[in-house]
């Protein structure tokens, strides 16, 4: 039973054609869309690899029906910042050391922009509470922590400097 | 939250923190890993497994599966063109079963198709016909020889004992018990995956693989394809975490087999639930250990037996249990032992390779056993260790000499002076998150105890037993520009970063660029046993030292001085008498100097068949203290902090380091309170990341560490490997604080097994014997 729909992708209507309608989000954005950045590694929504926005809302993309996300605006690691222009939390994620293997990485990025942009500064109870949704097997999880923690100051500092 | 300064750059040699060269790729999402190669027109394939622990085959029909639209290939036993079996050590696991399977998820044929949804369909509809034979899971049956042989080679896959000094002294004090250590899995997050490339005409493929050893998967490969290595191109794909599971095969053959076949490009990606299947684990094991001490607690002997369960095939089993055995003393003095090691074969999971490969199982039993002793003695658990710390020069139980530095005694004294955790128990805020239980609100403050445990480790470094495992680089300088070349396998512990540290500082430049990783170069040996800061380090380090050797003959001839008298001074060349001074940007410009080099470490031998033999090659040192919070009702624990002090030799990285020791600790922190595979009757009961348990960022707590630098003379850079100790110290000391923690609620705890479970603490009925 193949289907069309479109998706709203990162600002990009992106169409999906012939797609068979039992796939889930993560398998239309990697193999059928080619944005590779959403990782699959558990497939029941326990270890946050894949994490994406749908409708605003942070999701794990392979527990989601792709087609069930029309109309809803997605946005992936691709859609957060041009290639070789990294974030803050990106900048911050390679300067303190919280990547290794890389692989839960993309998720874990989604989910710090997420959480920052709802909480601008977190304690660090707040930050282990809200990415404890995300797996990472490689780095203990320390450098992480360090990196959300100094995004939080930096952009308070920026805003002070803005408001002065 | 780290007591180490990880400081502040100026230019990325050896000593500062870099950044990682994949840094920026990994956190936009454009860094490819196995699992994200692809492309138009590639197939999937997928393999079909056994459901049964062991069964006889009597029928394969794979005629249902071609009928399906969509399939291009079904490949079974019959298929194989070249050796039927594979294997690291022993070549004893089929590339497919075709008479007999011996675990659940054995594989028995394969398929490519447009789509893993025809591929699931196709599995689906292949009739395999079994006759269930009795499986044999009981380890000690194998030990006694009451088990039938389950393998053409027998179910004893090794038995070595060791026999050192006098067996028949006692002390005044004696202690033993027997441990227990589950099965644990590495669990990294990038499943197994990837991408065959038939050359046009078959007569050879390209591999994109996620391995931990691009040679040996190759010459792996080679044999099962019938095939020379040559015919066979690796590629190191993108590695999504290792920790030792990527060092057997899993689905390598598979996929060369049917590119091979179809003459058209062919990916294969596991599911979490076949990964655990697919690759090799932590043996689980018992342990048996008594210690005899004087009444001052001075070890005099120990006796031990060990117990592998090496489930369905050889794998690794006969290196770990080495491992394990010659680990039995621990970081102490120990001038007496009697110690008797099985690895035997089940129809288990078969395991192999994981990250501290013995000694985490071996470690858990000495340590438990330490502060049987420290308690028996009236010792407290940091007295005990410093009273038996080993030295360089002391003999150990297989009779090779301690060669390497060895400050255990500062790694227990710094760890004990680390700072503890300034907050209570259930902290200031009184935040529910900080008790045991966490989330689930079901601890009291008022009946939660803090514990304190400490443990101490010593690993060996590199490979054993007359093992050369050499590495090799080449390194090319031109108009100031180093390009490096090796085979080195990067799974995320970062030589990425520490190789070009290593050019800038022999050679004097900035830009370094790094070639693909792939066989096109020599063998750089596999990216485990803490081995590639020395081996590849070390290949990297003579590679560059051969370049800047004829750099200085270049601008000696050029200059009319003695090559001798040069050196490198920053980023530029100078001569002793100063009179000389050029940037290594000029001095190589229009010129091209290009070296390989192999590093090999001093021969070691086998152990006779007492034990004794200079087995080992180099070994490093590591303490934990664990804090630990305890509600003995519930029988829930929180970790609430982890100190350490290790033994690096040099830091060559601060921010590496710091990832290493953090992370290693997450993954001991799993074995001593949560991770477990669970078999009944031969069968996995929880293949999946909902019952399989891991470490979140809730349940590793802050790391305090402190790096104990004394560099090594016979490490090429003076560094010791970090990657394993972390992660084998740090389990017994978890366990060691939730003792104390009961011991202040009034309990007497035993807790002689990992992971330590709620019903360990409660107590409420004995442990199962299984």
């Amino acid at each position: 039973m193949s289907e069309h729909y479109t998706l709203h992708v990162n600002g990009v209507e992106r169409a999906v054609q012939d797609a068979w309608v039992g796939e889930n989000l993560l398998y239309v954005l990697r193999e059928r869309l080619g944005l590779m950045a959403a990782k699959g590694a558990c497939e029941q929504g326990e270890c946050g690899s894949c994490s994406v926005l749908v409708g605003g809302n942070l999701v794990c993309s392979c527990l989601v029906l792709a087609a069930s996300a029309v109309g809803e605006p997605i946005v992936t690691v691709e859609g957060l910042a041009p290639p070789g222009a990294p974030s803050d939390v990106q900048q911050a994620f390679v300067d303190c050391g919280a990547v290794q293997c890389g692989f839960c990485t993309p998720g874990l990025i989604i989910a710090a922009h997420d959480l920052l942009d709802r909480t601008p500064e977190p304690t660090e109870m707040q930050i282990r509470e809200e990415l404890s949704g995300n797996v990472c097997r490689c780095t203990g999880y320390g450098r992480i922590i360090e990196a959300v923690q100094q995004v939080a100051v930096a952009r308070r500092t920026a805003d002070a400097g803005a408001a002065s | 939250m780290s007591a180490v300064d990880t400081g502040t750059r100026t230019r990325d040699v050896l000593g500062a923190s870099a950044l990682r060269p994949d840094g920026i790729a990994k956190v936009q999402g454009t860094f490819q890993f196995s699992s994200d190669l692809g492309g138009d027109g590639v197939l999937w394939g997928a393999t079909l497994r056994s459901p049964h622990p062991h069964a006889r085959i009597i029928r394969i029909d794979v005629s249902p599966a071609w009928k399906i639209a969509g399939v291009e290939s079904v490949i079974t036993a019959d298929d194989v063109p070249g050796q039927m079996t594979y294997g690291l050590i022993d070549q004893d696991q089929p590339v497919f079963a075709s008479d007999v399977v011996r675990f659940v998820g054995e594989p028995i044929a394969a398929v490519a198709a447009d789509h893993p949804e025809t591929c699931r369909r196709a599995l689906a509809a292949i009739v395999v016909e079994y006759e269930v034979l009795e499986p044999v899971l009981d380890p000690e049956a194998v030990v006694a020889g009451t088990a039938p042989a389950i393998h053409p080679n027998g179910n004893v896959l090794r038995h070595q004992r060791i026999l050192h000094g006098d067996p028949s002294v006692t002390g005044d004090i004696v202690v033993e018990a027997t441990y227990d250590i589950g099965m644990q899995d590495q669990a990294f997050l990038g499943l197994e995956a990837a991408l065959a490339i038939p050359d046009p005409g078959g007569g050879g493929v390209e591999l994109h693989i996620a391995t931990q050893w691009l040679h040996e998967d190759r010459k792996q490969i080679a044999d099962c394809l019938g095939m020379a290595p040559e015919q066979v191109r690796l590629v190191l794909a993108g590695v999504g975490g290792a920790f030792g599971a990527r060092e057997d095969i899993s689905l390598q053959v598979h996929t060369c087999l049917l590119a091979l076949r179809l003459g058209r490009p062919v990916r294969m990606h596991y599911s979490r639930a076949e990964s655990f299947l697919g690759h090799v684990h932590r043996h689980p094991a018992t342990i048996w250990m008594r210690h005899h001490a004087t009444a001052a607690g001075e070890i005099v002997k120990v006796e031990a037996r060990f117990v592998f369960d090496g489930g369905a095939y050889a794998s690794t089993s006969s290196a770990v249990l080495l491992n394990a055995i010659t680990h039995t003393q621990g970081p102490y003095r120990c001038p007496n032992a009697v110690v008797d090691g099985w690895a035997v074969r089940t129809n288990h999971l078969p395991c192999g390779a994981m990250r501290g490969f013995g000694v985490v199982q071996a470690c858990f039993a000495h340590e438990s056993q330490l502060d049987k002793l420290a308690e028996a003695c009236g010792l407290d658990p940091v007295e005990i260790r410093v009273r038996n710390v080993m030295h360089t020069g002391d003999r150990m139980i297989t009779g090779q000499v301690m060669q390497n530095v060895a400050p255990i005694e500062r790694c227990l004294r710094e760890t004990a002076a680390l700072p503890f955790p300034d907050e209570p128990v259930g902290g200031h805020d009184g935040d529910v998150m900080r008790l045991p239980g966490g989330a689930g609100r079901t601890a009291d403050v008022g009946h939660v105890y803090r514990g304190i445990g400490y443990a101490a480790a010593m690993k060996n470094l590199m490979y054993s037993e007359g093992f050369d495992d050499y590495s090799t680089a080449r390194c090319r300088l031109a108009d100031g520009v180093v390009t490096l070349k090796f085979a080195t396998a990067e799974v995320g512990q970062g030589f990425v970063t520490l190789a070009p540290q290593i050019a800038r500082d022999v050679l004097g430049v900035d830009e370094v660029v790094l070639d693909r990783i792939d066989t096109g170069v020599g063998s750089a040996g596999s990216s485990s046993a803490s081995r590639q800061t020395w081996m590849s380090g070390g290949a990297v380090n003579a590679a560059c030292i051969a370049v800047r050797d004829r750099l200085f003959e270049h601008v000696a001839a050029r200059h009319g001085v003695e090559a001798a008298s040069l050196r490198i001074d920053g980023i530029e060349i100078v001569d002793e008498s100063g009179a000389l001074r050029l940037s290594v940007a000029d001095a190589s410009a229009g010129v091209e100097f290009d070296e390989t080099r192999e590093y090999h470490h001093p021969p070691t031998e086998d152990l006779d068949e007492n034990g004794q033999g200079n087995c080992h090659t180099a070994f490093a040192f590591v303490a934990h203290r664990a804090v630990v919070d305890v509600d003995p009702d519930l029988g829930l624990v929180k970790v609430v902090q982890v100190a350490t002090a290790q033994d690096v030799g040099r830091v060559l990285n601060p921010l590496s380091v710091v990832g290493q020791v953090e992370g290693g600790i997450a993954q001991g922190l799993g074995l001593a309170v949560m991770e477990e595979i669970v078999q009944i009757d031969g069968r996995i009961r929880n293949a999946s990341f909902t019952d399989y348990l891991l470490p979140t960022m809730l349940d590793m707590p802050p790391v305090v560490m402190s790096f104990v630098e004394e560099p090594e003379p016979l490490a090429p850079l003076g560094a010791k490997g970090v990657g394993e100790p972390p992660t084998i110290s740090s389990t017994p000391a978890i366990v060691a604080a939730i003792r104390d923690a009961l011991r202040q609620a009034g309990r007497e705890p035993r807790l002689d097994r990992v992971p330590v479970r709620p019903i360990d603490i409660i107590g409420v009925h004995e442990r199962p014997r299984t």
